[in-house]
Order: C-alpha cells, then structure tokens, then sequence
C-alpha cells in the first residue's frame, strides 16, 4: 500500500470505505427484514396452531359431551340393566364418529349378583353396531388404564391413542368419564362411562395443513408419543423424548417436556430427526386430552423470499462497486496524470540531469504551483552548480601549486647526514614531518671546517606561504653568515639584523643554534626564543640544556645574544626539536608535553643519533593516534663522539 | 378398549391351536434316536410379548444357535392372557420363560413343572417415586399411594415394604405406568429394563426421579428363568439342555453383537405391531446384560443359586401364596453344570 500509486490508494480508500457503509446497511436491513419475518411467521403459526387446535377439540367435545351425559343421568339415579344398554347403544348410533360405547361398574355395583358388569357397544367391520358383554377373571377391566386413571384422578381423561389391533389397525384414543351416585351424603364412585374414537380424521386434520411449501405439522400425547407425523415410523411407536435419546439431543427433549407440560411458543430445531435441517417449530397445547400440536417450517424456506432479494441487493451493491472503482480511478488517472510527468521529470533531475524540461504549467492548483517551485529549483540550482564547479577548479590549482611550493621548500633542508665513517667522531641525524599545511620549520647542519659542525634548527611564527618564504629567507641567511670562528651568538645576531631589515610582514623566528668542536666536544650555543634541547650525557643523566635568554629572530633589530658553552663527551647526545613534538595532541586534546618528551629521552637504549630521532618521532606518532597534526615536528640529534669510543675525548 | 378384547380372543385360539398340534409332534420325536439331519422339533414362548428382554432367544434362533444344537424350535408369540405355567401344563409350549416366583408359585401348587436355567440372576425391580413427592428413604413411603403389580410380582414390593414397616395405600397397576405418570399414585412398580425407561421417554428426567432398586435393598428376587416339564426332562434331559446351552449362546452373542440383536428384537416387535422404538429395546438390552451377568455373583450363568431360591420361597410362604416350600433339588435342574462335565 505504502508503494501504491495515488489512484490505486484512493480506489482502496473509497472502496473499503464505500463497502463498510454498505455491508452496514446491508445487515442492518437483512436483521430486520429476519426479526419481521420471524414474527409473522410467529403470528401466522399461531394463529394456524390455535385454529387448529380449536377444530379438533371441537370434534372431541362432540365425543365428550355425551359420555357426560350419559354419566350425569346416571348419577341422578339407579338405572336398569337394559336402560343402560339402551342407551350406549343409543350414543354410539347417533354419534358416526365414536367407534364404540362402554359402561362399567364398580364390583357389583350394577348387579348385587355379578363382580363385573361392563356392556359394550361397538360397530362392526361393515357399520353395523354389535353388543357385547365383558368383563371376567380373565378381562379384569378394573386395573386397565381407561377404567383406572379417571377413577384414581376423580375426573374425565382421554387416554393415551392406542392400536387397535383387531378393528384394522386404527388408531384410537377412548374418553373416560367416572360417575358417582349420593349415599348418605357421601359421594361413591360407581363406575367409568368411556366412549373409543378412531382418530384417521386427526391424521387427515393435521396432515392436511398447509404450513407454507414444505413446513408440516405434528401431534403429540399426554406422554410425548406422536400421534400423527409425516414420517410414519415415528407414529405411536416414538416418544418425542425417545427421538431426543435416539439423536442425543437434550434441547429437543426440553421443548417435548414445555410441549407436554401445557406450553406454548415459536422454537427453533436444529437439525435432528424431526426436522433435517435448522428449522422453526410452533407448539400450542390441547388442554382437553392434554396434546400438543406443533408445526414444523424449515428456516430455509421461511427466509428464502428474503434470501433471494439478499443476495439481489448484494449484486446490485457489488455491481456498483464496481461501476465506483473504475470512476475513480479514471478521476484519479486525470489528477494524478501531471503529477506522475512531474515525477518523471524530478527523477531525472534528481539524477543530476538539470537540463531535463519539466512539464509546462496551465493549471494555478497545487499542482502548478508545484511544478513552478520544481522550476526555480532547477535554475538555482543549475547555477550553484556552475558556481561550484568553478570555486572547486579555482581550489584545486591552488592546492597543487602549495604542493610544489612545499616540495621547494622541502628541498631546502639538507637530506644526506654524513656518516660517521666520514669523520669517525660524530652523527648527526635530522626529521622534519610537516603539517598538512605548508609550515616554517627548519633545521640546517654544516661542517663549517674540518673540527667544527654548524647545527640549527627553526620555527618560523605563522603557517602558509609566508612562513615558507620566511623560512627560506631565514635559512639562507643563516648559511651565508655562518663561518669558520664564529660565535653562535654572532651568527644569530647577523641574522638578526638581515631579517629585521624591511621586514614588514612582521614576522619572526625561533632559533637554536650551536657550533661543536669536534676534537675537544665543546658545544658553543646561542638561542632565540626557542625551547631548550635536551642533553643525553653518556654516563651522567639526562637533562635539559640550560639556554641563554634571547628574544625570537626579526622582532627587534637591536636584539642581542648570549653564547653559552658546555663540554660534551664521547657518547653524549643533544636533542634539539620544535615545539611540534611537545604540542602534538592526541585525539583526546592532550598535549604531549615536555614531561612525555623528557621520559621518552630517557627511556630511549639506542645509541645512534638516527635511532632516536625515529624513536622520538614514532612515540609522538603514536601518541597522536591518527589525531590531525596542525604544525610540523622536527627533531634533530647529534652525537659527539663514536658512541663506541673512549669516554675520553682523542 | 377394544385392543384388550381381541388379543383376549387371539390368545385363546392359539393355545387351543398349539395344543392340538404341538404335543403330538413333541411325543414324537420325543425319545427317538436323532438323525445328524433330523432336528428335533420343540416349542418356545417367553412371558410376555417380543421385546429385548427375550433378546437371546430369538438372536439363538435367528442365528441358528438351536439349530446347532439339533434343535427346530417354533418361536411362540407371548403376551397377556398367554401366561407359560399355562402353557406349558396345557401342551402349548415346550419350553417357557418365567419369572422365580411365579416358577416356585406354580410348582407349589402342584404343576409339574422344573427350573433348568435360571437365566436372569438380579432383580430389576424398581420402586420409582418423583422427587417432588418428598419421599427420599423407604420410611418416607408412609401412608402414600403406590402402584403394584397383581399376585407374585407384588411379593418383592411387599417383603421390601414389610422390611421397612411401612404402611401403603396400594393401587392395582396394570400394564401401562400411565396412573403414576399423571400423579394417580406417589410410588410406582417398574422394572429397570421397561417401566423405568418408559417413564424417561414420557419426558421425566432421572434427577427428578428417586429410585429404590429392591436388589440393592437385600430384597433379590431374580427374574426371568427357563421351564419346562418335569416330564420334558425326564423323556429327553440332553435335548433340554441343549435347549439350555444355545439359548444362553443366543445371550451371549447378543451382548457381544448388541446392534445386530437389536435388529433382530425389532424384527419381532415389528411383526407384532408392538408400539415401541429402537431406543427403548436398546435400553432394554443394555439393561439386561446387568441382570443376567451381574458383576457382584460368581455361580455361572444359568445356574439358580439355592439361596436365592430359599429367599424367594420363604417370602411367598410367608406371603400367603404357597403353602409349603418345594426342595430345591425337585425343583431346579442344572444343566450348565452337567454340561461342564
């Protein structure tokens, strides 16, 4: 996303958003098109429950009302023998629907003689109605259910539906209606009245309800068997509850012990042997035999009008989503267009190419405005560049010719030391390393006859150019004055007076110089202005040459100089050095110091004036551990004498 | 109503029936040597109508277990108005299952009739009682209403009753558990393999039941065992025990394959139109295994322990029922121990 072009990141937006509103809205409508579907459905089966429930009781009160009758005549007095036959006879005959009619007493209640007396009259396999008496040790009707249940519950029941087995296999259920006869004040049961019904016309009732395309409906006992269902299987053979065990499904025989408990209400199934699939199931009791209706509508089919007009929407919706995305990303193509050329064009320039024509400006938006800022950009830029290019030619030869300046300068310092095989009685050895910047250090040696060797060394104030020239000036003049006989201090103020002399820049230098008499080791020396040497002495320490006061060399014409002499043995050492070595920093700003400079002396074993010298110079190196090094360092050592020889002078 | 009339009339014909037409085939073949072909034809009818609780039976004759055994046996429909004694005194049945009691009832009274496998060696018989009828310990039985079986099934009840001193209003109870289902009686007689699991698919549920297993109460009646004449026996004792052997190989089987034994049990409950359902039969079944193989005993099955015998008797003597106690050794014959030899 964060890569994606502006057209793709505007479709993403818009879309994910336009979708969110819609799928939103799109719930919403589907939740509550479900709600006011479900409480139609609820209303509808309801009222189809009650309806139903209403026609069959109204058929069952058509059996009851005559049993009840029959026992409230029966109750108001004695009867006889044939009266009651008459009249269950009478019931049956006039009733079509009631298959057949019972009286039973109590033992010898109907007749002193007889223990059983129960008269029945039934209709026979071709209508006709038939008589029977029954009743007998081995037809003990007394524990039966239909004699039993009303007589222990002192009211009316219905039964249980039942098979008959003999009359075709019908389905039955008998009504039972006990009566009572006044004795004493006291009320005495007497017997049962009981009327038996086929129910086929309950299998027809309920069957023949239409509950939508492919809903259905069913009817339970007192005890949850099914009495009628469209799977016949399940007819009196099952018990809702036994359904439940048979699928392990314990909701179901929640609803089976509401449905027999007199309960009513819209719940749903999941899918189990009554209903496949998820469906909604209404149950309504019937409070007359204690039955329960129920009717069955697949979820399926109840939401299938609003299912289909879901999905409609959801097509239309994705339609125009779609439709969406290709508007915006033409309008966001048409935006982003000068943009995207914009882009081309500052990839180039970025590149470097400044000659690169950005596109021409004709809108005044963000967009011009944009491309105009992109435009000055580019000329200022091209000029800084020009600009650049210039200054940076203009210091490059600059730079080269310092370097060849500082080569010349380089040039001027002597390179070969001579050897000590040369004159056998002394070494000299001599390092400049210069700073990056053209400096003024120096350092000059000469034999200014066969016994005495010249040696001074230098450090021009100031860096650059200058104090290159001084420096050669300095050197020169220090050459041609230097001879044979003098004093050092005299040298130095010759020098003096040279340099003073129209000496305008107002530079100076520092100097130490001394003359050392090779047969006797006498070192004459003078100084100006510069640090004191250190003295190696061969077997008497190391220390710090004591010099003469002496002001720099240039500042003063009328400057005067001091010689000082001291005697130096075969082996000793001198070690004359700028202020370079002692002013070396490390990385951590620290100076290197005299103190450092002082142990690295002593701590130095090598005898040859070379070995020192490089030893001096890799501890300051060292020391400055690739810190820049802003002046140059110079160091010279002399050594009177074969370091090898005699203690005593020859 | 009408059910109880016309099974009545059906019941009739078919003893009448068999009588004439069983025995003498049965006398027969009787003390004739076999054939390896030639099966011995006999006759078998359980106490009541097919359900699991003959499951052995029919699974050892649809299986071909008595057919093994040299034996063609004509599987009879039992039912009300069939009872075995009768049968079996009357010709119409070779052999019969019955409960103990009544085994030891009729032989009492003088019918010639002996025990050769006692197949079912716990009582399954439950007192069942709703919780909400606040009756939680047998003493609680005081004074209310219970529903009990007619003549030697009331025994078990009774003696349990009599255990505990309690004083009941008894209520005849018939073949449905209807009267206690809608609170005609507190306390209802059910059997742990029927009545009980009747009462669980007319929607009860066990917790809201308090259920007093008359065996756990030290009052074991066992139930159903096999019976035939003492004649039967006399005439051929290696047929009845064969008659023995696969019968309780049927068992034995139908414990082992219970899907396969359920498929035969509704089979028969189909062609008699019984209204029942796989899950009760299976109930059934399942229950069964516990009644006849019970975890707590270790006389074999089909084997009749003396003691339980003596418990039995005693409580029918002091019952009323029977005059005096028949011996034991008249009365039962072990065929699975003759067989072990």
């Amino acid at each position: 996303m964060k890569n994606r072009g502006l057209a793709f990141k505007l479709v993403a937006l818009i879309l994910s958003g336009t979708a969110a509103v819609f799928l939103t809205a799109f719930s919403y409508y589907y939740r509550c098109s479900e709600k006011s579907v479900m409480a139609n459905v609820e209303k509808n089966t309801r009222n189809l429950a009650h309806s139903t429930v209403h026609e069959i009781e109204t058929v069952l009160m058509g059996v009851e009302k005559p049993a009840r009758n029959f026992a409230t005549l029966l109750s108001m007095g004695r009867q006889e023998t044939d009266d009651v036959a008459r009249y269950t006879e009478c019931i049956s005959s006039s009733n079509p629907e009631i298959f057949g009619t019972a009286i039973s007493f109590e033992p010898y209640a109907m007749d002193r003689q007889s223990y059983y007396f129960l008269d029945y009259c039934y209709r026979e396999a071709d209508g006709r109605l038939a008589r029977t008496r029954l009743g007998s040790d081995s037809y003990d009707y007394f524990t039966l259910d239909w004699y039993q249940i009303p007589k222990v519950l002192d009211r009316a029941t219905w039964s249980e539906p039942y098979f008959d087995e003999g009359g075709g296999n019908i389905m039955m259920a008998t009504f039972s209606v006990p009566f009572y006869r006044e004795m004493d004040g006291t009320r005495e049961f007497q017997g049962i009245i009981c009327v038996d019904i086929s129910l086929l016309w309950l299998k027809n009732i309920v069957s023949a309800l239409k509950v939508y395309q492919t809903g259905h409906a069913f009817l339970i006992s007192r005890n949850g068997t099914f009495i009628t269902h469209p799977y016949s299987s399940l007819i009196m053979g099952h018990t809702v509850f036994s359904v439940a065990e048979g699928s392990g499904d314990d909701s179901l025989r929640r609803i089976g012990q509401d449905m027999i408990r007199g309960g009513e209400g819209l719940v749903a199934l999941e899918g189990n042997p009554l209903s496949r699939a998820r469906a909604w199931m209404y149950y309504a009791p019937m409070s007359s035999t204690g039955w329960s209706l129920a009717i069955v509508i697949p979820e399926d089919e109840l939401y299938s009008d609003i299912r289909r007009l879901g999905r409609q929407v959801i097509l239309i919706g994705l339609g125009g989503l779609l439709l969406m995305s290709v508007l915006i990303v033409v309008i966001a193509n048409r935006i982003t267009k000068p943009l995207r050329s914009l882009a081309c064009s500052t990839v180039d320039i970025a590149r470097g190419n400044l000659d690169t024509e950005l596109p021409g400006i004709r809108t005044g938006d963000e967009i011009g405005r944009l491309t105009a800022s992109f435009a000055s950009m580019r000329v200022a830029l091209k000029e800084y560049i020009t600009n650049l290019t210039e200054t940076t030619a203009a210091k490059e030869k600059y730079e080269s010719e310092l370097k060849i300046a500082r080569s010349i300068q380089m040039s001027f310092l002597p390179k070969r030391f001579p050897p000590i095989a040369e004159k056998g009685n002394f070494e000299i050895f001599a390092r400049l390393e210069p700073a990056r910047e053209i400096g003024g250090d120096l350092y000059d040696f000469s034999l200014l006859d066969d016994d005495h060797i010249f040696f001074a060394v230098g450090d021009v104030s100031d860096k650059g150019i200058p104090a290159a020239l001084f420096m050669a000036v300095v050197k020169t003049l220090m050459k041609g004055i230097a001879e044979a006989g003098m004093e050092p201090s005299e040298i130095l103020k010759k020098t003096n007076v040279e340099l003073c002399r129209d000496n305008d820049s107002m530079m100076f230098v520092t100097v130490f110089c001394g003359v050392l008499d090779l047969k006797t080791g006498s070192l004459r020396y003078s100084n100006a202005g510069h640090d004191p040497p250190i003295i190696i002495r061969r077997d008497r320490g190391t220390e710090w040459l004591a010099v003469p006061d002496g002001l720099v060399l240039g500042a003063m014409e009328e400057s005067d100089y001091e010689t000082k002499e001291i005697e130096l043995r075969p082996g000793d050492k001198i070690l004359v050095y700028t202020d370079g070595v002692t002013e070396a920093m490390s990385p951590g700003k620290e100076l290197y110091s005299e103190v450092r400079l002082m142990e690295a002396v002593k701590s130095s074993s090598s005898d040859s004036a070379e070995k020192l010298t490089l030893e001096i110079m890799d501890a300051v190196v060292e020391f400055a551990s690739g810190a820049p090094q802003s002046d140059d360092i110079t160091v010279l050592a002399l050594t009177f004498g074969s370091p090898k020889g005699p203690l005593v002078a020859q | 109503m009408l059910l109880w009339l016309r099974a009545m009339h059906r019941a009739v014909f078919i003893t009448l029936l068999l009588s004439t037409v069983a025995l003498p085939l049965m006398s027969l073949t009787g003390g004739a040597e076999l054939h390896a072909k030639d099966l011995e034809k006999i006759s078998f009818i359980p106490q009541w109508e097919p359900q699991a609780q003959f499951a052995g039976y029919y699974v050892a004759y649809e299986k071909g277990l008595y057919k093994a055994q040299g034996l063609e046996v004509t599987m009879l429909r039992g039912g009300p108005g069939k009872p075995s004694a009768g049968m079996l005194a009357g010709g119409g049945a070779d052999f019969a299952t019955m409960f103990l009691s009544t085994g030891i009832q009729e032989r009492a009274r003088g019918a010639p009739l002996i025990n050769i496998a006692q197949v079912m060696r716990r009582s399954g018989f439950l007192l069942i009682t709703r919780k909400s009828s606040g009756i939680d310990t047998p003493r609680d039985m005081e004074g209310k209403k219970i529903g009990l079986w007619g003549a030697e099934l009331r025994l078990q009840p009774t003696a349990f009753l009599k255990k505990y001193d309690v004083h009941v209003k008894i209520v005849p109870q018939c073949y449905t558990i209807n009267l206690f289902l809608r609170g005609g009686v507190d306390i209802a007689s059910a059997m742990l393999y029927n009545e009980y699991h009747t009462v669980l698919n007319a929607g009860v549920n066990p917790e809201d039941l308090v259920v007093f297993s008359l065996a756990d109460y030290g009052i074991n009646f066992p139930e159903d065992g096999l019976y035939c004449l003492e004649k039967t026996y006399k005439q051929n004792p290696a047929t009845c025990c064969r008659f023995v052997l696969a019968s309780l190989q049927g068992w034995k089987y139908a414990f082992e394959h219970p899907e396969e034994a359920l498929d035969i049990v509704m089979k028969y409950v189909n062609e008699a139109n019984i209204a029942t359902n796989r899950q009760h039969q299976k109930w059934m079944l399942d229950h069964m295994r516990e009644l006849i193989y019970p975890s707590d005993t270790i006389t074999p099955a089909g084997e009749l322990s003396e003691s339980d015998y003596t418990a039995v008797a005693r409580e029918l003597k002091a019952g009323g029922l029977i005059d005096g106690i028949p011996s034991f050794s008249d009365f039962f014959v072990n065929c699975v121990r003759a067989d072990e030899k």
